[in-house]
């Protein structure tokens, strides 16, 4: 029941007018179909990897875009090839629609693109949107020039901090991106669970105290996820009002200091090994000899306290791991709400990494 | 911004931008825990929200019930319901890791040593916990046991905790009428202060009832229309197209009214009908629910057969299937007089509403399986278009469907393409399974977490709940009288032709 339409060396008035034309005509034959219209997701890729890309964007579940413009960009290509089409989120497409309940549908339009097109992608992708809705960018292959042209079409803008070979460098660009469009990054998102529950751990009115009182952070983490501890960090500082200072490499981890008024606290972020990316395991001190650590863990995350007296308690904190397929699925969803937060973190964290 | 560490004390600056807000380490006993809804729905829901990681960071679950088992035969029986029930497939590991957790009290509901192992078990679980987790009492059981339950909690010292918060919630029915609903309200306020007590009536906690709220009052659009100025009339149908099946024993001594109308469509009236409140808060949002409830004039006994129409359904035909009348069913008697279907008029006696007659319908075996609250609009003051060569220029209509479909679809007049001037209504629809990627909870899940939070804006209070009971109690007196009329429908029809004439005349049922 998908309707496709494909071009060769064709234009955007072109594509547009076959993607109303391929909605018209599904409308007529499926009454019950109705077209999803929740958010438009720009993707920037390399044409040799665009298959991987597709496939992590089929993962995500329920989280899809209602339009998803995939533009694969091919060295050296001077004009441009599309390809539309309509699909059901019907699973079962050979028996039709469920009856007396309606099936949504998504578009996806495919361009194949040269070098050349990025600097005025949006003049492209414009009419391809649709309008009212969200727009959200993403250029999981760098292509940094496509996605400040599409700056003035978005609303908001996904990357993945931990993609960056220079971290510094990522932080930056995420922070200079956050001035005219909302971020959603990827590497944040990997901390949230982690962040929900320090903060749980830290909600009881007698444990809320501690708070002012934390001594020493230690993050562990990925090899290549220290984007997501140092946001962690970052969080901690700027939600506890921590003045954070440049973390040093010594002894294979990073290690720093943060200080408040009367407090020093001591910030350790270092790699274990562990085959998801993301955190592995967060241990907070206070002064006073209190300890709340979270570790991976089968079916959740290991909690662990320590008391003042010394006493500590082990058990297991429920819930599922998302996996990167459900990370990015956040990372869409997450277009359409805005998290006041990550900002004020990623400026500490910036500190941190020495900018 | 960050807040300063002397406010953190008052509030967790953490909890700052977080979707998921801390919930206090709870330990949940489920009274009745073997029994249908806890199967169905209870533990599916947790397991849901196991997975999700919306539980306490502290979670302890006790199942009781007056069944003598071990906890190795309860926790398979919540695997195999949760494998059964879930919205999604259980992930083996956070499954294995919440039925580690689970104990099996068996608790003979009216025998105090029952209660002691019950306090028994909570009291181990405080001591692991180190400081005592907060108690939730879930009472699932058949109602007649509310009472002594409650009554058996006080008794054993476990209604109250110096260190920890104790909350009661108690599944519906409130009662069966007015009187037992109050005597059962005496027991519990006799134990519990109300800020402990829970009623469920799950349709609070499905997001398409708690959408009616955002429609209402983050639109300006349709507030100033909302009134006797511009409505002509309300239906809310609560539709459904299959029988009792296997609830003949509940639902022949509920019938239609008690199982519907009492409490989730006086609730669908109230969100519909209540005044903005200042904030979104429980004592806010219910003390205008209660407001509109106080605003309905219970009718007389007598006048009841002018505003309410009872029926029950006959053999008929339902999705091209033969199908028994309700007497034919299994186990329902022969010469039952429960009905199975309910039509009701009311009237909302308040500045906003008088005059705006508000008519109820529910049944089994009807046409279509819907939930829905039309608002018919009235017609335009003076017309300047021919109707002739159409069907004219309709008012318009506004639907918020509950379900299946959820959404809102509004009737507008529109000219037919031509080179006439001629108006035919057209539907502008939103859906809100096109706008929004997330799925919805279980309405479950989230009352769930709602009580464990202690946050009972999601929940009935003691006087919306008599209030209800005040308004459907006279209805109910006059159709268990001598010789109270009981119309009957076909299975897979509209609904019996005796409820038409509520309407009053220019006016017709939606089609179902």
């Amino acid at each position: 029941m998908d309707d496709v339409w494909a071009a060769r060396d064709t234009t955007p008035e072109a594509i547009e007018s076959a993607l109303r034309r391929l909605l018209t005509r599904r409308r007529h034959e499926y009454e019950d179909h109705v077209p999803a219209r929740v958010l438009n997701l720009v993707v920037i890729v390399d044409r040799q990897f665009r298959g991987e890309i597709e496939n992590r964007l089929e993962r995500v579940g329920r989280f899809h875009p209602s339009r998803l413009v995939l533009c694969s960009v091919e060295p050296g290509r001077r004009t441009i090839d599309a390809w539309a089409g309509i699909a059901s989120d019907d699973g079962d497409l050979g028996a039709g629609p469920h009856p007396g309940r309606i099936s949504v549908t998504r578009e996806h339009v495919e361009l194949t693109i040269g070098a050349r097109h990025l600097r005025a992608l949006d003049t492209i992708v414009d009419p391809l949107l649709v309008a009212d809705l969200a727009t959200m960018v993403w250029a999981p292959h760098g292509h940094t020039e496509g996605i400040d042209s599409l700056r003035r079409l978005a609303q908001i803008v996904l990357l993945d901090t931990q993609d960056q070979m220079d971290l510094a460098a990522g932080l930056e660009r995420a922070c200079e991106l956050a001035r005219d469009t909302y971020v959603v990054d990827l590497a944040w998102l990997r901390s949230t669970p982690w962040r929900e529950r320090v903060a749980a751990a830290f909600d009881p009115p007698a444990l809320r105290r501690a708070l002012g009182a934390i001594s020493a952070v230690t993050v562990h983490h990925r090899a290549d996820s220290v984007a997501s501890a140092v946001l962690f960090c970052g969080w901690l500082a700027s939600r506890l009002g921590w003045r954070p200072e440049a973390l040093a490499q010594a002894r294979g981890r990073l290690a720093g200091r943060a200080r408040t008024r009367r407090q020093e606290i001591r910030v350790v972020l270092e790699a274990v090994d562990q085959n998801p990316p993301g955190l592995s395991g967060v241990m907070i001190e206070t002064a006073s000899g209190e300890l709340v650590g979270l570790d991976r863990s089968e079916g959740g995350l290991k909690a662990r306290r320590r008391a003042r007296d010394g006493r500590e308690q082990e058990w297991t904190v429920l819930g599922a791991s998302r996996g990167e397929a459900g990370i990015l699925g956040e990372g869409v969803r997450q277009a359409l709400l805005r998290d006041p937060t990550y900002s004020p973190a990623l400026a500490a964290a910036r500190i941190m990494v020495g900018r | 911004m960050a807040l300063d560490l002397q406010q953190a004390v008052q509030e967790n600056p953490l909890i700052e931008g977080l979707e998921r807000l801390p919930v206090p380490a709870t330990t949940l006993t489920i009274f009745g825990a073997t029994g249908d809804l806890a199967r169905r729905k209870l533990l599916p829901a947790i397991y849901n929200l196991a997975h999700e990681g919306a539980l306490p960071e502290r979670f302890n679950l006790i199942g009781a019930s007056r069944r003598d088992e071990s906890d190795d035969a309860f926790r398979n029986q919540a695997r195999e319901a949760i494998e059964h029930f879930s919205r999604r497939t259980p992930d083996a590991r956070v499954l294995d890791s919440l039925l580690d957790r689970l104990q099996y009290v068996c608790v003979p509901f009216d025998e105090p040593e029952g209660y002691a192992r019950l306090d028994e078990a909570i009291a181990g679980l405080d001591a692991e916990a180190g400081a005592p987790p907060a108690r939730s009492y879930y009472l699932s059981t058949a109602p007649e046991f509310f009472p002594v339950i409650v009554q058996s909690l006080k008794a054993a010292g476990l209604h109250r905790h110096e260190e920890a918060a104790v909350r009661c919630v108690i599944e519906k029915p409130f009662g069966t009428d007015l009187a037992s609903a109050r005597s059962l309200q005496e027991i519990v306020a006799s134990v519990f202060h109300e800020d402990q007590v829970f009623r469920i009536d799950h349709y609070l906690g499905k997001e398409t009832v708690q959408n009616l709220l955002a429609f209402r009052f983050a639109n300006l659009m349709f507030e100033p229309v909302w009134n006797r100025q511009y409505i002509d009339h309300v239906e809310i149908t609560v539709a459904e197209d299959l029988g009792i099946g296997t609830r003949a024993g509940y639902y022949d001594h509920a019938g239609a009214l008690r199982d519907l109308v009492q409490n989730h469509m006086l609730q669908l009236l109230t969100l519909l009908c209540m005044e903005p409140p200042a904030v979104f808060g429980a004592d806010e949002v219910r003390d205008e629910k209660v407001k509109v409830l106080r605003a309905i004039t219970p009718p007389a006994v007598e006048e009841v057969p002018e505003m309410a129409v009872r029926a029950q359904y006959t053999a008929g035909v339902s999705g091209g299937e033969e199908v028994p009348g309700y007497t034919e069913e299994d186990d329902v008697p022969p010469d039952s007089q429960t009905e199975t279907y309910a039509a009701l008029r009311l009237e909302v006696h308040n500045w906003r509403w008088a005059g705006v007659p508000i008519f109820l319908r529910t049944g089994k075996r009807l046409a279509r399986k819907v939930t829905e609250i039309a608002v018919q609009l009235k017609p335009v003051p003076h017309l300047a278009f021919q109707s002739h060569g159409s069907v004219g220029v309709q008012p318009n209509l506004l639907v918020l469907a509950v379900q299946p479909n959820e959404g809102v679809s509004l009737s507008l007049g529109a000219k037919i393409p031509g080179s006439r001037m001629r108006i035919r209504p057209v539907n502008m629809e939103f859906l809100y399974g096109t706008a929004f990627m997330s799925q919805s909870p279980e309405a479950y899940e989230r009352l769930i977490l709602e009580a464990m939070r202690g946050d009972a804006t999601l929940f009935t209070r003691n006087d919306e709940v008599e209030r209800q009971w005040s308004i459907i109690d006279p209805i109910l007196r006059a159709w268990h009288g001598d010789g109270a009329p009981l119309a009957t429908y076909a299975a897979g029809s509209p609904g019996p032709p005796e409820a038409d004439a509520l309407l009053g005349e220019g006016r017709s049922w939606r089609g179902l």
